[in-house]
């Protein structure tokens, strides 16, 4: 089994979430993390899904979602080629003490502070999963007490935009 | 043209532009206010059906019967759940049917109101796509992209869900409207450097087979499949969604593969070195056991909906497209090849394969206490009837008989629940057929346990002037399930004795007070003359009661999970494979 991220481009109509979840628990495959937004078209949302399958059910989940009418295109962005981050936040137990060690490591990391309270920390961090991950890892000494994450949002390096031609392919049929 | 009128007349006036002539439903509460204009209408003619899933399997049997999107509707709650069953068996079988329901009024969606059921949710996963409309402005459109999208590509069941408020509110009525479908662009062209190549495997294989199914048809591709075939000299199976996609009298043609195949068709699949797979799924029916199915065949599979390609079983030559076009295209580039002097040599092939026709032709047990064996009913039928007319069937050991022992010669001459085994489909589905093509005789072949899932739609078929024919084969039990009993489960008959009491219901007494003729035939000498007796009737609809032996079973056989090789064409009797080779 490897990681793969999936960049759908969708109407951003009510029900397309519902439409694509449903599509993949009924075909059989596991969502490891979904995060979907606007972009820079008002018609259209963006989907940043990452599946954990082979290739060839891969290619079958590609396909199926293509058949999806709310679907306007699919991209498999390559971890090399493209920018990926998560997002999270993260309450960790300080006191007086602690606190100063915590921030040291909020530092570290070029993560940030977001709110304080005399026993406790609140803090946002991005990055990709194993960064997230190495940082949870050296919080939890200090006690975390409650932690939350984003799926992971993905876009290509370089100039080229996968919504350029979906716009067209939009704007052709409007 | 721009008109002010309610969002139900918009809805009904788009139905008549789209060139909508027949709707099977049933009102209800949320549904009223489009019943209004289309109690005005001049070109829908709408036929009252007794029950929802009569009007979704009638919309099926319309559109397989004319190429035309079927059409049912709905009210909210109940109604809508009932038409469930329709459009998955439709999402299976990829017929292309409309289905509008009403939904209760807007503020009220979300607030378990009387009648309220989330049906488009519910169909989400059984629709090629759904609707769900609370804005009268958007009827029209709506319409359009509903019946765009079930019509093109492969075509499927597409639901549209309509507010109540929707239906009342004042809006403007504008055609053509734009369609906005960005993320819906079907294939139709096939790749030409994959039909080169389609057509170089073709020339080199020694052991071709075209393996054809239900998307040849769709495409309306049965002449250039002829064209293809004989140009060729390739054998070609079709599977029960093909039947008659190319004609049963054909020589090249050897019969059905699948799990109740002729020997000929498993085998030559099974033997084959090259399967040309044309609009067909390599479902599981077919295949039997996949990892051992076709071991030796490289495969060459080309289908309008590319989820499809490479699904089940690997793909060396994938194409996708329209069947029509593929195999235009294939004709185009055989002819190449065979200018430049390359012409497949298949004659060992077809010795091995004449030598299976000949030693397994299909066949049936007779009972020696004179009792009717189902088989002869329907061979005869076949016989007295022909190829002109229209077969629908249920589901189960009825069906399997259609599928062997009715002659088939056109395409689209079989309408049948392939995909999803729908039992109670082929009463509505005769109706929706005949209405579809009056001029065509139909005969619904029915089960009796299917029979009396949906014979309600008698009613509707006695009133609305549909004279359709149904031969129940009356075996007075569940008869494929018993079949799996008597086979593995040591005859041990759980629930599937229909008529422990006899005659219960008496068949020929339910026609009657249906208002149709109903007939008995219980003795194969008396089965002509039932016949002959049931097509002289044109008036009315007429219900056969063919009492038949309970112990028929269906042959060959392919047991659920195992190897096509394992096929048996009687219990016990294995083909000798290597014999013809």
């Amino acid at each position: 089994m490897s990681r793969h991220t999936l960049s759908v481009l969708v109407e951003n109509k009510p029900g397309v979430l519902a439409r694509v979840a449903a599509l993949f628990s009924r075909r059989g495959f596991n969502i490891d993390s979904l995060a979907v937004g606007p972009t820079e078209h008002d018609d259209i949302s963006r989907m940043t899904i990452v599946v954990n399958v082979e290739d060839l059910p891969l290619e079958q989940v590609t396909k199926q979602l293509n058949k999806l009418v709310n679907v306007i295109k699919i991209v498999e962005l390559d971890n090399s080629q493209s920018v990926q981050r998560e997002l999270m936040l993260i309450k960790v137990r300080t006191d007086s003490e602690s606190r100063s060690h915590v921030l040291e490591l909020v530092n570290l990391f070029r993560a940030r502070c977001v709110d304080v309270a005399p026993d406790a920390v609140t803090i946002e961090v991005t990055g990709t999963t194993d960064k997230l991950e190495a940082f949870v890892r050296v919080l939890e000494p200090y006690g975390i007490k409650e932690l939350v994450q984003s799926g992971m949002v993905a876009i290509g390096r370089g100039a080229r935009s996968i919504t350029d031609r979906s716009l067209r392919a939009l704007d052709r049929s409007a | 043209m721009t008109e002010k009128m309610t969002g139900a007349q918009a809805l009904v006036r788009a139905l008549e532009q789209v060139g909508v002539d027949t709707v099977f439903g049933i009102p209800g509460g949320a549904i009223l206010p489009a019943y209004d204009p289309l109690y005005d209408s001049t070109k829908v003619r709408h036929v009252l059906v007794r029950h929802e899933q009569g009007a979704g399997h009638a919309a099926e049997g319309y559109a397989q019967a004319t190429g035309r999107v079927g059409v049912c509707m709905a009210t909210s709650g109940p109604g809508a759940t009932n038409l469930v069953t329709p459009i998955a068996d439709a999402y299976m079988d990829s017929v292309p049917i409309v289905a509008i329901t009403g939904q209760v009024a807007s503020p009220l969606i979300g607030t378990d109101a009387f009648q309220e059921a989330d049906i488009s949710g519910i169909t989400m996963p059984i629709t090629k796509h759904n609707f769900l409309v609370t804005n009268a402005d958007d009827i029209p459109r709506t319409i359009a992209e509903a019946f765009h999208v079930a019509s093109t590509g492969r075509p499927g069941p597409v639901l549209v869900d309509i507010s109540k408020d929707a239906l009342q509110a004042t809006t403007t009525f504008s055609w053509p409207p734009v369609m906005q479908l960005p993320g819906y662009r079907p294939v139709t062209r096939p790749h030409s450097k994959q039909i080169r190549e389609a057509a170089r495997l073709m020339t080199e294989a020694k052991r071709p087979v075209f393996y054809v199914g239900g998307g040849v048809h769709k495409a309306r591709a049965s002449a250039e499949l002829l064209e293809l075939a004989e140009l060729t000299g390739i054998p070609v199976v079709t599977t029960l969604m093909a039947r008659g996609t190319f004609p049963d009298s054909h020589p090249q043609h050897m019969g059905m593969p699948g799990m109740h195949g002729s020997v000929a068709a498993v085998g030559a699949l099974q033997r084959s070195d090259l399967l040309i797979a044309l609009g067909t799924r390599f479902d599981d029916r077919v295949t039997g056991e996949l990892s051992s199915f076709a071991p030796n065949a490289k495969v060459i599979h080309a289908d309008i909906d590319p989820a499809e390609i490479s699904k089940n079983r690997h793909a060396d030559v994938p194409i996708v497209g329209d069947c029509r076009e593929v195999i235009g295209d294939l004709i185009t580039a055989v002819r190449a090849e065979q200018a430049d002097g390359r012409k497949g040599d298949y004659t060992e092939w077809w010795r091995i394969l004449n030598g299976y026709k000949e030693t397994y032709p299909l066949g049936y047990e007779e009972f020696a206490d004179g009792s009717l064996a189902p088989q002869y009913v329907i061979e005869r039928l076949s016989a007295l009837v022909g190829p002109e007319a229209i077969y629908t069937a249920g589901v189960g050991q009825h069906q399997m008989w259609a599928a062997q022992f009715i002659k088939y010669e056109h395409p689209g001459t079989f309408i049948n629940s392939g995909g999803a085994g729908t039992m109670g489909f082929s009463v509505p589905a005769a109706m929706g057929a005949k209405m579809g093509c009056p001029d065509k005789v139909v005969w619904a072949i029915d089960g009796d346990g299917c029979f009396q899932m949906t014979n309600q739609e008698l009613a509707t078929c006695a009133i609305e002037g549909v004279p359709i024919k149904v031969a129940v084969i009356n075996n007075g039990n569940l008869g494929m399930v018993r079949q799996w009993q008597t086979l593995f489960y040591d005859e041990r008959y759980s629930n599937t004795d229909l008529q422990r009491v006899k005659r219960i219901p008496d068949f020929v007494k339910l026609a009657e007070a249906y208002g149709c003729v109903g007939l008995r035939c219980e003795r194969p000498e008396d089965v002509d003359e039932t016949i002959r007796k049931a097509m002289e009737i044109n008036d009315v609809p007429v219900v056969v009661d063919f009492v038949v032996h309970q112990d028929a079973m269906v042959w060959p056989m392919v047991a659920a999970g195992t190897s096509n090789d394992d096929i048996k064409y009687a219990r016990d009797m294995a083909p000798n494979w290597e014999g013809g080779e």
